[in-house]
């Protein structure tokens, strides 16, 4: 039984806003039952002020679609199109006290459904943009299409290097075989055979003579740095608050905050900064508690 | 009542006359079988009795041939890639679409190391074709593994015909018979099945023990090797206590072999007639003249499994699903698919597997909250109308993106 929160359950048990809509002037349509999922979100918006009056919706899917459903009717009800629009899917799962990574698709869909809907209102015509595979990284949520595309794209050859792309695989470890798979498979397309023991190209770089604190304060920001442009992909963000020795102390913001992978992104923002440094570092989150309420979710 | 329980299939209670029989190999019979000492000679005793009861269950000619694994998959893996090891110059498998993933998974993955494997196809009732099976018995096969019985339908299928075929042109047999074991009447003496893989936690046996058939003379090649424990044909020391388990478990099975095949059959007969008389739109799948005696698998159409099972499980009713979602993967049971189960019925499948602890208040039970609770998910279904399918659903209902 997957491990949903009591949130999920509640919104599944006794959904919101279940039902057609005979007045709807905004109707998205997304899925398909060959998917097993599909969502039809049904607006009643204000033509004066665009604002959403009223939210209906019609799903067939599991309880976390049936759930993520539920939830986006209640959260943008009485927003403006504009606000509305500006709903992740995280907002979806944060809403619910997060998902199981192998779920996380449901919350997407309600955005897309949310897209179509308003795309639909407008008059727009609105493309799905993404294709979804089949989850290798269960860590971080990862499908078979994203690393596939991601190799392919950017001519990637190591498992490392997917790692430092996508995420994928820089968790517990065990979807490595996977990801060899895909590599084997897609580096066959160029000519090229995956080889396990090639080595990472990194520019050999000299270890730093011991910093002074002024020097080494810049050199974990500019880390961080490096890091941050994957976590606003997810809409989150970091900041360095301050360092205590061995300890480095941070916040995450917008998305990554309270997100269920939060531990492990943090996990994952310590090994680089070890590596980077050259010494064994800690990274902790500055606000007391969100470790606690991140593992919870793990 | 405290939870209807009807996902035998999935595991089964441990029988308490099967705990009561462990529980001194845990404490006073620690020893280990292969001691010369009397604290292992006992243990040994009680090992070499259990062998020879799951014999009985199989009708085995010698108890030599039964080797004690740690589960299913465990004898399956050793089954097939003993035939591969024995027969190098052979490259191709012979297997179904439908197997489980046990066999299926090992036998793909071994296509990535230059085997062919042929996958038969089943027809809509989830049938195999012998002609083409007949076909491809060459002499370029190196084993043919093919279950008993299915384990989301209860479908069974010919292995003592197939084996016959197989032997007759000199191809080690394996079935994968799991799901069989102790529902079916099963007599290997008689039969050209060279191997057979069970496990112990489907028929009443605690889990983490298994047994592989293997026919006297059939060549053979282990798997784990470093001892001389089941004739040096699976080192390992004996997990003796589940072993023990297992063999009066194996007993108990053979003299409820009767109940299963007759009341156990009835009940399941009635929940299905039950909930299919209530539910519009909803069909039994699978070969359903020749299957378990325990198994019922319903498509209900336009809704999905897992919400069907969250939902039975909040009325204490436990059930499985062939639900993309209940795997956490995109597509629906791969059982259903082969058979051509349409995509507005796969995923909305559910399998019901009884025992013969299930009882008519149970199966009464059932068939009154299923009804409504497919009417609640239909309700919210977009592919469902006021008192059926939209018409034409596919056009009711036509998404951006597919």
């Amino acid at each position: 039984m997957w491990d949903y929160s009591d949130k999920v359950k509640e919104h599944f048990f006794s959904p919101r806003n279940s039902g057609a809509m005979d007045d709807a002037n905004a109707v998205g349509d997304v899925g398909s039952l060959n998917c097993g999922d599909a969502l039809r979100l049904m607006l009643k918006v204000d033509p004066e002020t665009e604002t959403i009056q009223d939210a209906r919706f019609q799903t067939f899917g599991c309880g976390s679609a049936i759930a993520s459903s539920s939830a986006l009717t209640e959260i943008i009800k009485g927003m403006s199109l504009d606000e509305a629009l500006k709903v992740s899917n995280q907002d979806i799962a944060d809403y619910l006290d997060g998902l199981p990574p192998e779920k996380m698709h449901c919350s997407v869909m309600g955005r897309e459904a949310l897209q179509a809907a308003v795309a639909n209102y407008r008059g727009e015509e609105w493309k799905d943009d993404h294709e979804e595979g089949a989850l290798i990284c269960k860590c971080f949520a990862i499908d078979a299409v994203l690393i596939e595309e991601t190799v392919r794209a950017n001519k990637l050859s190591t498992v490392e290097d997917v790692i430092n792309y996508t995420k994928a695989g820089g968790g517990c470890s065990s979807c490595h075989e996977g990801i060899e798979e895909i590599l084997v498979k897609v580096m066959a397309e160029r000519g090229e055979s995956f080889n396990p023991h090639a080595v990472v190209a990194k520019p050999e770089e000299e270890k730093p003579a011991k910093m002074n604190n002024l020097q080494r304060i810049k050199r974990i920001e500019t880390i961080l740095d490096s890091i941050r442009p994957q976590l606003q992909r997810d809409h989150g963000d970091i900041e360095l608050v301050d360092v205590d020795g061995k300890t480095i102390y941070v916040n995450m913001i917008g998305a990554c905050s309270g997100c269920q992978m939060e531990a492990q992104t943090l996990q994952g923002i310590q090994t680089k900064l070890m590596e980077d440094l050259g010494e064994f570092v800690k990274v902790v989150p500055s606000r007391a508690g969100s470790y606690a309420r991140a593992a919870s979710h793990v | 009542m405290d939870g209807i329980y009807l996902d035998n299939n999935a595991t089964t209670r441990v029988d308490d006359a099967v705990v009561a029989a462990m529980l001194p190999f845990f404490t006073e019979q620690f020893g280990n079988p292969s001691s010369m000492h009397s604290f292992g000679n006992k243990v040994g005793l009680a090992i070499k009795k259990a062998r020879m009861q799951v014999q009985e269950l199989l009708g085995a000619e010698h108890e030599s041939e039964i080797i004690f694994t740690s589960c299913g998959t465990e004898s399956d893996s050793t089954a097939i890639l003993s035939a591969l090891k024995a027969n190098p110059e052979r490259k191709q498998i012979i297997t179904t679409t439908i197997e489980h993933p046990a066999v299926l998974a090992l036998c793909s993955h071994l296509e990535k190391e230059g085997y062919k494997t042929h996958f038969l196809k089943v027809d809509n009732k989830g049938r195999l074709d012998l002609d083409e099976y007949a076909r491809l018995l060459t002499d370029q096969v190196a084993v043919v593994s093919v279950m008993w019985a299915n384990n989301e339908t209860g479908s069974l299928f010919p292995v003592e015909k197939m084996a016959e075929m197989a032997s007759a042109v000199g191809i080690p047999f394996h079935t994968d018979a799991v799901q069989a074991v102790g529902k079916v009447p099963i007599d290997l003496k008689n039969s050209k099945i060279d191997m057979l893989s069970l496990s112990g936690h489907k028929l009443h046996a605690p889990k983490g023990v298994g047994v592989l058939y293997l026919k006297r003379g059939v060549r053979f090649r282990p798997l784990l090797r470093g001892g001389h424990q089941e004739r040096g044909r699976r080192a390992g020391t004996e997990n003796s206590a589940s072993i023990v388990g297992l063999g009066l478990a194996c007993e108990q099975a053979m003299k409820h072999m009767h109940y299963e095949n007759t009341e156990v059959m009835r009940l399941r007969d009635k929940l299905e007639a039950g909930i299919l008389a209530k539910v519009p739109r909803a069909f039994a799948t699978g070969d359903v003249d020749n299957r378990l005696p325990n198994t019922s698998n319903i498509a209900f159409e336009f809704i999905e499994g897992e919400a069907i099972l969250l939902l039975l499980n909040k009325f204490g009713i436990a059930a499985s699903s062939g639900s993309a979602c209940t795997s956490g993967s995109l597509e629906p049971s791969h059982v259903m698919r082969a058979m051509g189960i349409p995509y507005t019925a796969a995923h909305g499948t559910i399998r019901f597997s009884l025992s013969r602890y299930s009882t008519e208040a149970e199966v009464d039970r059932v068939i009154q909250v299923v009804p409504e609770i497919i009417a609640q998910l239909r309700k919210m279904s977009p592919y469902w109308g006021e008192n059926g399918p939209a018409e034409e659903p596919d056009k009711a209902f036509a998404p951006v993106y597919a």
